[in-house]
């Protein structure tokens, strides 16, 4: 094909680099940072902590040419999907004469640093934010550290200032990008059109959108697939559209600028608040919502929400063009979805909630951050009088997909908002799901906890005056 | 052994100077080299291990060749492979295997170990060997092993009184059960070795440890060689908290077998799911006890036993449960006692040293006493918990024998509730939990006495080497390691107050067992106790020499001679700390040193359980309020307020650190941090996706910490400084009683995870 790259270029630290052709672009980038050069860039000094996306010391940013900086783990993102970014290395921020960035001496100024293992990827993550802003919290809730307790690095953060850097410009792209090493290939295809096309030939590839599930196979299951097809260079799959009434979201646009989009639509503040808690910056950089309804994991977060607000799922083949499906019919079982072998899930159509409708997102975890659901949920409610009109009430967690509570819908239907009838309701839910236990929450507290959510929607609605949540 | 050094002159980078990490700009650039980040020299193999994928079962001898098969395996090392003794065992008493032969005791237990030019061609032959297990029945609980008496070795008791006697004439008569959890080290970076061989049979081992001596000892026995060929090193680690002690042995030896297999340098470096799955961890306690009190609320009696999960071999656990017994009582008096300790041995990963070694555990048990004489007096816990203080009108002598300062105890305590503005707050929450209809807040307090020294006393040891160069630049080595706890610039601060120069003139070089042999772990909060007076002595034995040369040449008498602002003067007379160097040079006088010392007065009698085990007790006391959600058992530390007692701090800022950094690694232990063993005893919290350390925002929203003022330490320690490794962690027991608190005072085990708060609230707590 005219115009398609066959190496990946990239910009490393401000130097623009064109790789060997036998680089695998299926490796991590981690791999390929620390490895020795010539293969690799020879940078050791970002870490590798636990090769899943959870400790942060693998932390690098992408520097985007309007100056957004994207934190993102090295350790899941596969070397093809950098073509044609610019990067940036804890290495990347000393300046040419060897002297250190102010955020770099700030952190070992202020004790922010003991064994000093977690503070490379916590000075990217800092880098990041002195420019992106934000809470503090949320800045670095993709980084552990073990030593320090984190105070003088929450210290660290709330002083942080923009260096005001420009950034580096990322190589130009022309066309999509096939890179092929013997016994992998990675089509990052420039158009739908062309997407669907490869998607109908190779059924069998690894189709990537932001890697963070994907990821994990190539970086902790040393798993090397034969071929991988892209979809980040697909524009089509990343337009949004904020319509009165509908919000169109393509299926590869990363949460990080979802989030911008929900910025401007009020009504979808809880479902904003609650996509800030899925995993980190760093996963939420790479992350998508076709990704997480591709998985389709009865723990996926967004799911509950999406299943609440009755959103409509866009698919698309070269075969058949596009189809439609309700998300409750997309999805087929535990991790199983109605995606033919030739499809692609193009973008999802979220109905916006009605004026006065109640909505509402809810995610328990072990911790509150960077943490898996043990159960989420989402709820709609639509109120005539005083009275719920009709409950959309969607759960996490509690059964092998993740499901509506139809005997807790109807206890609440055309009841008052009172304590009582969503504690009917509540009631109703033991009757709804039979959670299994595991290693994130047993059977009682999915089912003891599901209810006392419900029980803090009354809450919500009858003392919109009251903190409810014990996070400020 | 010299008296305490007077109190230090104030110099800007001496004794008690605020100096940072003496890394801590290299680690912040990723200039700072950990071992993974060391060039690897040519023809580096890797290696990787092969787990049993059985709790307990008979291992038929492993057929290795699935493994050979795969292209890039070099080699591939079982237990036939090993030309030592197939023996990791750190305490030398009982037989703990490298590599299981015959039995398999754990899920995870290595079984061999897969040398490829490729970390994951490594990878891929240890996946392809199918290890023949006719599995056995597993012990994957306290209970069970207690059931059919599988202990690790004979229970240690403490005894003191009549006490069974006592707790049958106690007005009121209480029991409890409860348990704690057990807690991965999760230290960022990795278990790790870079083994390259020399010649003739040398090794040198680039070890992630907090004992290079041992690496050396283990690495030795499994290859069959004296310690003499084996070279241990360590720059730093990413962090080590135990779990780089006798773990970071085998792993090492493991290495270090596989380059003399291959006679190619041998990278062993674990994945984060390997190391979770065969590297030991913190060990889980289950707690029986009964207790007798007066009407008041005065123990009288107790009778207790801390049964803990050892895991499938002994390790370190003989010491674990020697500090948790004799830390039960904590900061507390009972007259007549039996405290029983006991080591299960389970099918499970055996459990090692974790900051705090059985400490933290022990001093449980007091909380849980205190909090059912609460619920059967209907006092307040805090009043209790100060009506049975040691010292004051109580006994001050813990039942081993050994005096506790009363009074420090009564102050850390006291200082903590006014800080904290106690009594106010509590007043307040009451009104809060009043007024909303679903969220609680709850408030709780901890006192703390520590037994600081290691409990085998031989370990209570350490050397240091100083060399002087003519240009009075010094170079210091010790035998203590560095994981981020900032021992390496104490230690420099404590040799340039010696010499009177700025801590800038001092090289800190990597540990190794080349420079200073024999020595102790870096373990049980001892580091600067140790290694402190160790280069206290080599620095003070050179800056004698240097004395003597500048009193002659200047004709004054050696005592008038002053290490001052990098000089050396008396009188009139004056010249640069380097000038003198280069005299004593050319006067052909040694500038070169070794420093020894072994902590002074303290014995263990292991039969009557008795003696004078430590050399100092360190204090500390916390308040801690949270807030809970009744519907969902979700909660957030608000705030906590910290008093440590550090003696005359030798660096507050890194002391600083060590506190609030071992506060929240304790507060994990006991809330959010929960290991999950399915009914294979297959462990399934095996990385930070599904075992949660505390995140910044678990942090207190207010968290305040003083270090106690004016107290430095009575025992004759280096510039009367206390240390401060351990003791902090324990002092988050302030929260699980915050959270005890909200939930009612129900029984409330560890960790306290939403999970269990929420149940605690529905068990009708409150
Ligand atoms: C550290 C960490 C934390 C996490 N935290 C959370 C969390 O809090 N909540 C949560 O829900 N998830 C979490 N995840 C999981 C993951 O981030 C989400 O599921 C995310 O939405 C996946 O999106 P992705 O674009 O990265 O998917 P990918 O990994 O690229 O793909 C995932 C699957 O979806 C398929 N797929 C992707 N795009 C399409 C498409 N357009 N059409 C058809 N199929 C497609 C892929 O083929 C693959 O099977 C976490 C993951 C990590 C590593
Ligand atoms: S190595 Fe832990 S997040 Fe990448
Ligand atoms: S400084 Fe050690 S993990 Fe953060």
């Amino acid at each position: 094909m005219a115009g398609m790259s066959s190496r990946i270029a990239l910009t490393l630290n401000g130097q623009p680099r064109t790789l060997p052709a036998d680089t695998p672009p299926g490796m991590t980038l981690l791999d390929w940072l620390r490895g020795p050069a010539p293969r690799g860039a020879g940078l050791t000094g970002t870490k590798e902590g636990c090769a899943e996306g959870d400790c942060g010391a693998c932390t690098v940013v992408i520097e985007a040419a309007d100056g957004a900086r994207t934190p993102v783990n090295a350790c899941l993102a596969l070397l093809g999907q950098m073509h044609g970014r610019a990067l940036r290395t804890v290495e990347g921020l000393v300046a040419a004469d060897g002297a250190p960035h102010p955020v770099q001496r700030a952190m070992a100024e202020n004790d922010a640093t003991q064994c000093g293992f977690c503070t490379p990827g916590i000075v990217m993550s800092a880098w990041a934010h002195s420019r992106c802003g934000g809470a503090a919290h949320e800045a670095l809730a993709g980084n552990l550290c073990r030593c320090t307790g984190y105070r003088p690095i929450l210290g660290v953060f709330a002083a942080l200032e923009d260096d005001g850097a420009p950034a580096a410009p990322a190589p130009a792209l022309e066309g999509g990008s096939e890179f092929a090493v013997p016994g992998q290939v990675f089509h990052a295809p420039a158009t739908l059109e062309a997407a669907l096309t490869l998607r109908a030939a190779h059924p069998e590839a690894w189709l990537l959108a932001g890697g963070t599930d994907l990821g994990l196979r190539v970086s902790e299951h040393r798993e090397r697939p034969a071929r991988i097809l892209s979809l980040g260079a697909v524009p089509e799959l990343a337009e949004t559209r904020l319509a009165p009434g509908l919000l169109t979201v393509g299926a590869a646009l990363p949460y990080a600028r979802l989030l911008d989009l929900l910025a401007r639509a009020p009504e979808m503040a809880p479902l904003a608040a609650h996509l800030r808690r899925l995993g980190s910056r760093q996963i939420r950089g790479l992350g998508t919502l076709g990704g997480n309804l591709g998985t389709a994991s009865p723990i996926g977060d967004t799911l509950p929400p999406l299943l609440a607000l009755g959103v409509r799922v866009v698919l698309g083949s070269a075969r058949a063009g596009e189809r439609v499906l309700d998300l409750a019919e997309f999805i087929t079982g535990y991790r199983q979805t109605a995606l033919a072998a030739d499809e692609i899930i193009l973008r999802v159509e979220i109905p916006r909630p009605p004026e006065g409708a109640v909505f509402a997102c809810e995610k328990l975890s072990k911790r509150h951050d960077q943490d898996i659901s043990a159960v989420a949920a989402g709820f709609l409610l639509r109120l005539e009088g005083g009275v719920v009109a009709e409950a959309r009430l969607a759960f996490g967690g509690m059964a092998a997909t993740v499901a509506r509570a139809p005997r807790a819908e109807a206890a609440l239907a055309g009841q008052p908002v009172t304590e009582e009838a969503f504690a009917r309701a509540a009631q109703a839910l033991a009757e709804d799901f039979a959670p299994l236990s595991d290693w994130r929450a047993g059977a009682e507290y999915r089912l003891h906890s599901a209810q006392g959510l419900l029980r803090r929607l009354h809450w919500r609605i009858a003392r919109p005056d009251l903190a409810l949540e014990v996070q400020a | 052994m010299t008296d305490a050094p007077p109190p230090p002159a104030a110099t800007r980078t001496g004794m008690g100077a605020a100096l940072r990490q003496d890394s801590a700009l290299q680690h912040a650039t990723g200039a700072a080299r950990f071992t993974d980040d060391l060039p690897e020299p040519p023809g580096t193999l890797h290696a990787a291990l092969a787990l049993s994928p059985v709790a307990h079962g008979r291992l038929a001898p492993l057929d290795l060749a699935p493994a050979r098969a795969v292209p890039g395996v070099v080699a591939v090392l079982g237990p036939a492979e090993v030309p030592g003794r197939n023996d990791i065992s750190p305490s030398g008493k009982a037989l703990e295997k490298l590599f299981a032969e015959g039995l398999v005791e754990h899920w995870g237990q290595p079984l061999a170990l897969v040398v490829a030019a490729t970390r994951d061609a490594a990878l891929a032959g240890a996946a392809a060997l199918r290890p023949e297990i006719a599995p056995l029945p597993p012990i994957l609980s306290i209970e069970a092993a207690l059931e059919t008496g599988a202990l690790l070795m004979p229970p240690q008791v403490i005894e003191r009184g009549g006490w069974q006697a006592a707790l049958e004439a106690a007005p009121l008569q209480l029991a409890g059960e409860f348990r704690c959890g057990g807690q991965e080290h999760f230290y960022l970076e990795g278990q790790i070795t870079l083994a390259v061989p020399g010649e003739d049979g040398d090794i040198t081992l680039h070890a992630s440890t907090q004992h290079p001596t041992e690496v050396q000892h283990i690495a030795s026995r499994v290859l069959g060689c004296d310690y003499n060929r084996v070279t241990v090193q360590c720059r730093r680690m990413g962090g080590g908290f135990g779990g780089k002690e006798s773990n970071a042995s085998w792993i090492a030896a493991a290495a270090a077998l596989a380059a003399r297999a291959t006679g190619r340098p041998v990278k062993l470096r674990l994945s984060r799911k390997a190391d979770m799955a065969a590297t030991g961890k913190r060990h889980p306690f289950l707690f029986r006890w009964r207790a007798g009190c007066d009407a008041e609320g005065r123990l009288l009696a107790l009778d207790a036993t801390l049964a803990a999960d050892g895991g499938h071999s002994l390790d370190l656990s003989a010491g674990v449960i020697f500090r948790a017994v004799t830390h039960a009582l904590n900061a507390y008096d009972v007259p007549a006692l039996r405290v029983t300790g006991l080591a299960c041995k389970t099918n499970t990963v055996s459990n090692t040293a974790f900051r705090g070694f059985g400490g933290p555990q022990g001093a449980l048990l007091m909380e849980d006493v205190l909090f059912s004489m609460a619920r059967a007096t209907g006092r307040p816990v805090d009043e209790l918990r100060e009506r049975n203080f040691a010292g004051g009108p109580n006994g001050a002598e813990t039942p081993y024998g050994q005096k506790l300062e009363g009074e420090l105890i009564r102050r850390v305590w006291a200082e903590a509730r006014q800080g904290a503005d106690w009594e106010r707050r509590r007043a307040a929450a009451e009104a809060f939990n009043a007024a909303h209809p679903t969220l609680r807040r709850g408030l709780g307090g901890f006192a703390l006495a520590f037994g600081i020294s290691f409990g085998i006393m031989a370990m209570n040891q350490a050397g240091a080497l100083v060399h002087v160069y003519t240009d009075g630049s010094i170079r210091l080595n010790h035998g203590g390691t560095e994981m981020g706890q900032g021992l390496f610039i104490k230690i420099a601060q404590v040799v340039a107050e010696v010499f009177g120069v700025e801590v800038e003139r001092i090289r800190i070089t990597a540990t190794s067992t080349a420079e200073v042999p024999n020595t102790a772990p870096t373990a049980a909060s001892t580091g600067s106790d140790l290694n402190g007076w160790a280069a206290h002595q080599a620095a003070g034995a050179i800056r004698a020499r240097m004395a003597g040369i500048a009193a002659t040449a200047w004709g004054v008498p050696e005592e008038e001679v002053i290490f001052a602002d990098g000089h050396v003067s008396a009188g009139n007379h004056r010249m640069r700390f380097g000038e003198l160097a280069q005299l004593c040079w050319a006067q052909r006088v040694s500038l070169s040193a070794t420093g020894f010392y072994r902590t002074p007065d303290i014995h263990w009698d292991p039969v009557a359980m008795r003696g004078h085990p430590f050399f100092y007790f360190s204090y500390g006391a916390a308040l801690a309020e949270v807030l809970v959600d009744t519907l969902t058992g979700e909660y957030r530390v608000l705030r906590a307020d910290l008093v440590q007692d550090c003696g005359r701090s030798l660096n507050p800022a890194i002391d600083r650190g060590q506190i609030e950094g071992a506060f929240l690694q304790g507060q994990g232990w006991l809330t959010c941090e929960e290991l999950w063993w399915d009914a294979d005893g297959r462990l399934r919290t095996l990385g930070p996706s599904t075992y949660k350390i505390p995140g910044s925002r678990e942090m207190p929203a207010e968290f305040n910490l003083r270090l106690l003022a004016d107290a430095p330490a009575r025992a004759n320690t280096i510039f009367r400084s206390k240390a401060v490794g351990e003791p902090p962690l324990l002092l988050a027991t302030c929260v699980w009683n915050a959270l005890r608190d909200a939930v009612g005072g129900a029984r409330l085990d560890l960790p306290a995870t939403p999970e269990r708060v929420l149940a605690a609230l529905r068990a009708g707590g409150a």
